[in-house]
Order: structure tokens, then sequence, then C-alpha cells
């Protein structure tokens, strides 16, 4: 096939990488919301509360994400409701990152050391002040680099989106490479753009690793 | 006299066939009826799709695992330009798709001339991946090992080879075999993957299934058990080995 | 207590410093050090922190670079370069023991002493397990054989040590400031058994805040100050120090 690749193409792809953060973002928004209800979930008093979020967590996290992205696709289909790719995609990514970042910050609360919460109980504060005051506040700065790690995460898994016919990145390389058939090209073109886009986020979740680290000892 | 070809059966006048056969009817939006039943006759299929599926996890283990060890010790090693070369190797697969890593290799190389059997790419492109996030997991470990031990172990006159495998590698394994095993089972829940170039693990077999069936909703909720059983099928085999390898842990129950 | 208080070096020492020079970049350490250790002689080595008195004996089994000067050890010669194949054949004939034991924690104890002379000696496994009870039974803990690191208290890891050190069978031992990481209690379990080495006839080089060991057992002290051999002498040193110096190390020791 001799049909050159040009800077429309180029800018196909550049379309594209602007849905691919447009998912990313609104996934990420959603299942950050999703994921703090797992977490408030996972850290409840209530035994019966925690056991039914353990048992969430544990399945959505052993589902292929794919599996997760079919099973939104097709399953809001049976309904009668029309769903575009970029719900059932919004969706499935949201219910994926729920159980993630609910057990990444379900472990960064209870990373915070016990006589944290037993002072704020002895100034008398109620167990749920004592949580937005004193143990939230903690937790997040712990927690900042493994979500920042997640996020590059979300932004990767954003390219199965792709499977539904939803035009993102991926998508647009496919259907470029369909036409160009540069495979090495089109989706080495598109691998550099996820990375342009990944990368800062994977160094500065490392860099916050470590100041958090020094700032610990 | 209306045969209903449906049914296929002997004709009933009239009655048209109850169970439900392709995408939803705007007659009912809210109920559905859910037909489980049929995906039975496939059963071989979903099994023939799960094998595949332990096949490349186990392939890709093994071989993710050696190389990962190997880029960590060249990571970790005298020779800058390999730390920094296996450095870049690894921030590519860490911050690209999965998706695009395999289309780049199935694709790429085909395009090359080289047409891949897609069970043989599929390793290939986990085996890469893997092997990658393994090397951080490793490196990590023999980061761990105290430099007194080395020391130790030259004071009493070990090669460096000895010194790698029975004082670094054995104990860094040890410690971070958790997380190991963990970023092996992503692995084989990120093998759905491979179903995108048509290699027959389960995830394409679900696909072809609801080609034929029109049951798309059952049979991607049939296999997310299946994929469950799976993931703790490997849990499970790599305690097994653990028991087996570590005698230490075995013994005393206690983390490294 | 061993004849030779104040030997003479003997024709062949199996230790010599010679003007032994060494930096940590612009950090001078040691300034050119020299002494030497006749076989079966049992040498203290003490000083202040920051004094080189560790640094030169890691020096001895080549843990430590020079700069400038010659260490000869048991027919091995150790100079500012040396190959790893050199090092390794000079490490079999010298054996060292630690402040923080170093013991191996993923193996047994049995098999922390088994490693060394499996891998580098190449022993069968049965004649290595015969070395090690036999050891572990100088050191008083052949019962331990089965046990891991863990599971012992720091003077019985410390003894662990030693027996891995003594099962390549050196002709030299280094010992540095082994009891320090010790509770007061627990030193005592390793000093005897330093003591039974040393009656037994090892030539023993051992950097030590222990006074009381240095005066009874050693043949030789060494008083080192700021990366110089400053005073030398047996036990009556600790009665009569010579220099001012090591009178008042000796004052603040006590």
């Amino acid at each position: 096939m001799d049909i050159v690749f040009n800077w429309s193409y180029f800018g196909y792809l550049l379309y594209g990488a602007m849905w691919t953060l447009v998912l990313s973002a609104c996934a990420f928004v959603l299942g950050g919301a999703a994921g703090f209800l797992v977490m408030l979930a996972r850290t409840s008093q209530s035994r019966l509360i925690r056991q039914i979020a353990l048992v969430y967590v544990e399945i959505i996290q052993g589902t292929p994400l794919l599996v997760l992205l079919f099973i939104a696709y097709f399953g809001l289909g049976v309904f009668g409701i029309e769903v575009p790719p970029l719900v059932a995609a919004a969706i499935s990514l949201m219910i994926n990152a729920s159980a993630f970042l609910g057990e990444i910050w379900k472990g960064c609360v209870e990373a915070v050391p016990r006589t944290q919460r037993e002072a704020a109980e002895c100034l008398a504060l109620t167990r749920w002040q004592a949580f937005v005051d004193v143990i939230l506040p903690q937790a997040a700065r712990i927690a900042t680099p493994p979500t920042v790690g997640f996020m590059v995460q979300m932004l990767k898994n954003t390219s199965l989106a792709s499977v539904v016919g939803f035009v993102e990145l991926t998508r647009a390389a496919q259907v470029i490479n369909n036409s160009t058939i540069q495979p090495f090209l089109v989706f080495g073109i598109a691998g550099t753009m996820y990375f342009v886009l990944c990368y800062p986020l994977t160094a500065w979740s490392r860099s916050l690793e470590r100041t958090l680290n020094v700032g610990r000892r | 006299m209306v045969r209903s070809y449906r049914t296929g059966g002997t004709g009933q006048d009239g009655h048209v066939a109850s169970t439900r056969r392709g995408a939803a009817r705007q007659a009912d939006p809210v109920r559905y009826d859910f037909d489980f039943a049929v995906l039975l006759d496939y059963w071989p299929d979903f099994l023939a799709g799960a094998w595949v599926t332990l096949q490349l996890t186990f392939l890709a283990t093994v071989f993710g695992m050696a190389i990962g060890t190997l880029c960590a010790i060249g990571a970790r090693g005298k020779r800058r330009w390999l730390a920094r070369a296996i450095g870049i190797y690894v921030e590519i697969i860490r911050n690209t798709p999965f998706l695009i890593q395999i289309f780049f290799l199935y694709f790429g190389l085909a395009s090359a001339g080289l047409r891949l059997p897609v069970f043989t790419a599929a390793v290939i492109a986990m085996v890469f991946n893997v092997a990658a996030y393994c090397s951080e997991i490793i490196r990590a470990g023999m980061d761990t090992v105290h430099p007194g031990q080395i020391e130790a172990a030259q004071s009493l006159g070990m090669s460096t080879p000895t010194i790698y495998w029975d004082v670094i590698l054995r104990p860094a394994i040890e410690r971070v075999y958790p997380a190991l095993t963990g970023q092996f089972v992503l692995m084989m829940l990120s093998s759905s993957v491979a179903s995108q170039i048509s290699t027959e693990e389960l995830t394409a077999v679900a696909n072809n299934v609801q080609s034929f069936t029109f049951r798309s909703l059952e049979t991607f909720l049939a296999i997310a058990p299946m994929y469950l059983a799976l993931a703790a099928l490997l849990k499970l085999s790599f305690w097994g080995i653990g028991l087996l390898a570590f005698p230490r842990r075995r013994r005393l129950g206690t983390a490294l | 207590m061993s004849a030779a208080v104040n030997a003479p070096a003997v024709a062949l020492p199996a230790v010599a410093l010679k003007d032994v020079r060494k930096s940590y970049g612009p950090l001078e350490v040691l300034k050119g050090v020299s002494f030497d250790v006749a076989p079966g002689e049992v040498v203290a080595i003490i000083g202040a922190s920051g004094s080189g008195k560790s640094t030169a004996l890691r020096c001895i089994n080549g843990l430590e670079s020079i700069q400038a000067g010659s260490i000869e050890v048991c027919g091995h010669h150790v100079g500012t370069q040396r190959s790893d194949a050199e090092l390794r054949a000079l490490r079999q004939d010298v054996g060292i023991v630690f402040q923080s034991y170093n013991l191996f924690p993923h193996l047994t104890v049995e098999q922390n002493v088994t490693l060394a002379p499996r891998r580098v000696k190449r022993i069968g496994n049965a004649a290595a397990k015969d070395l090690a009870r036999a050891c572990l039974a100088q050191v008083g803990l052949a019962e331990k054989a089965d046990s891991y690191p863990e599971q012992l208290s720091g003077g019985q890891q410390q003894r662990v040590a030693i027996a891995r050190s003594l099962a390549m069978q050196p002709k030299v031992m280094l010992f540095d400031e082994v009891t320090s990481a010790l509770d007061p209690h627990l030193t005592g379990e390793v000093l005897r058994v330093m003591e039974k080495l040393a009656r037994d006839g090892m030539t023993m080089i051992t950097v030590t805040h222990e006074m009381g060991f240095a005066r009874r057992v050693a043949n030789r002290t060494i008083f080192m100050r700021d990366g110089l051999v400053w005073e030398v002498g047996g036990a009556e040193m600790f009665a009569a120090p010579r220099t001012p110096e090591l009178q008042s190390f000796l004052g603040s020791e006590l």
C-alpha cells in the first residue's frame, strides 16, 4: 500500500489523544468518587459492609477490564438503552477504578498510625470528625504517589475502549493503519503519544514517593 | 398455518418462539429473558479457551521471570550503558498500553514479512510486558539485601555468580514473592487483550460464542467467574510453589 | 598465655603491613600504618572512633582498597591493584567476623556454615555437614544447626558467624568490634570463644573496645590514633601507658 502517512493522519491521532484524555479524566473522577465509597465501606465498623465491599473488590479485581467493558456495553444495550461506546467505556473504567482505588486508599488509611485516631478520640472528636480532620489528611498524603501511579494505569486502560469502537488514540491508530498499512510507524507514533501523556505522571509519582519517604524518616 | 421456523419444532399454530434471540426488543425494555442454558453447549470451547489462557500465562510467567531477573541484575550492575538501556525499556513498557504493544509487535512484524502465529505473538508481547514489571520488583527486592551480607560472602571467598544466586537473589525473591505473584495474576487477566489479535484464549472464545448465540450479556457474565476461578487457581499454585521454594517461610511462617 | 609477649618479628610474619595509606576522596584515613603479626600471635587494636582501626583491619582482607603501601598476608600480596581472583584466594586464608554478624537470614545455621566450603572449596555435602558440625561444636552451638538466625540471640548469632569463618579453615582470623553490637550480658560467650581460639594457636587480629580482653588475651596491643600506629605494647601498656594520648584514651574508656 502506498498511501503516505501525512500530517492529516497525525492530526487524527491528536484528535484521538484528546478523547483519551477526556475519557481518562471522566473515568478518574467517577472512579475516584466510587472508590472513595468503596474505601469507606472497607474501613467501616460494620463487619457485613466490610465483607460485601471485600467481595466486590475481589470480583472486580479478578475480572479482566476487557470483559467488564463487554458486560457494560452489552448489558446496557439489553435494557434498550442505546449505549454510546464512550458511556460503556466510562462505566467499565469507573467500576474498575473504584475497586483498585478503593483498595489503595484503604491501605493508606490503615497506614496512618493508630495513635493518631486515639489522640483524636481523646480530644472528644466524633469518629467522623476524627476521620475527616485527622486521618484523611494524613492518609491523603500517603495516598498521593500510588494514586498518581494509578492515573497512569487509567490512561493506558482507555486504549481498550477502542474495542467497542470508541475513537480514542488506539482506535485512531487502528483506522489509520488499516489504510496506510504501516503498523510500526502508526502504532509507534501512537505509543509515543501515550508515553508523552503517561511519563510525566509516572515521574511525578516517583518523585512524590521519594519526598514522602524522606519526610517520614 | 404458520410454521414457526424459529422454534424449528412441530407446528404450533400461531405461537411465536417464546425464547428471544437477537438484540433487545422495544416491546419490553426492562425485562430480559436471561438464557444461560444455551451456553452449556459450548462448555468444551470455554474450557479450551481457558486452557489457552493458562498456557499463555505459564509461558509468560517462566520467561518473564527469567528475563526480569536478568534485567534487574543488569540495571544494578556496573555497566552504565546496559543499566540505561534497561531503564528505557522498562519505562516504555510501563508508559504505553499493552494493546498498543501487542499491535506494534504483531502487525509490525507482519508488515516486515514475519507472520507470527497469534499464540506466539501473544506470548512474546506478554513476556516483554511482564518482564519489565518483574525487573522493577526484583530490583527493589535486591536492594533490601544488606550490603554487610555481600561483604560477608565476599570475605568467605565466594565468586560473584555464587554471591548473586545464594546471597542476593534467593532472599530477594523470597521477600518480593507476593508482589511478583500478584503481577503474574494481573498478567493472566490482561491476556484477554490478546483476543484482539485473534488468539483463541477465553475472551476470544466468548466473543465467538456470543456471535453464534446472540447472548452477548450472558456470555460475558459467564466468563467473569471463569476468570475468577483461573485467578484463584493461579494464586493457589503460586502459594504451593512458595512453600516448596522457600523452606524458611514454610517452617517459620514469618516474612523474611 | 602464649610465651610470645613481646616477640620480635619472626622471619616470616603471618601479616605484615608496610606504610599503608588510604583515603576516602580528600579525607585521608590511614596515613602510613605499619605493623607485623607473627603466626599464632593475638594482636588487639584499640583506639577512638575515626582512628582508622576498622579500616586498617578491612584492608587486610581486601574489603577496602589502599592507595599506597603494601600488605603481606600468608604469602598473598595485597597492593594498590588487585584482581578478583587474587582477592578470592586471599580470602580463603583470612577469615573475618563483623560487628553486625551478617548471617544469611534465609539459610539455617548449618547452611550458613556450609555454604562457602561447598561453593568455594567444592567440598561434598556430607563432608561439609561434618565440617559444619565440628565448627559449631567449637563455638558451642552444635544443637542449633537447624535453626534460623532470627531464632537466635545476638551472642549466638555472632558465634555462628565465627563458626562460618572457621569452616573455611583460615590461617588468620580478623575480628571487627564483634561485641560492640551485643547486649553486655551476651559479650561473655563470644569473648570466651575467641579466647579458646587464641589458646588453640589461631593468629588473630581483633579491633575491640573490650580492654579487659585485650589486656588478658592479646600478646600485643596496638593503639591507633588519627590514622597512625601510636603506641604498641604488651599487657603492661595498660598499666603504664607511655604517650599522653593513650593515657587519656584509657582514662575515658574506664
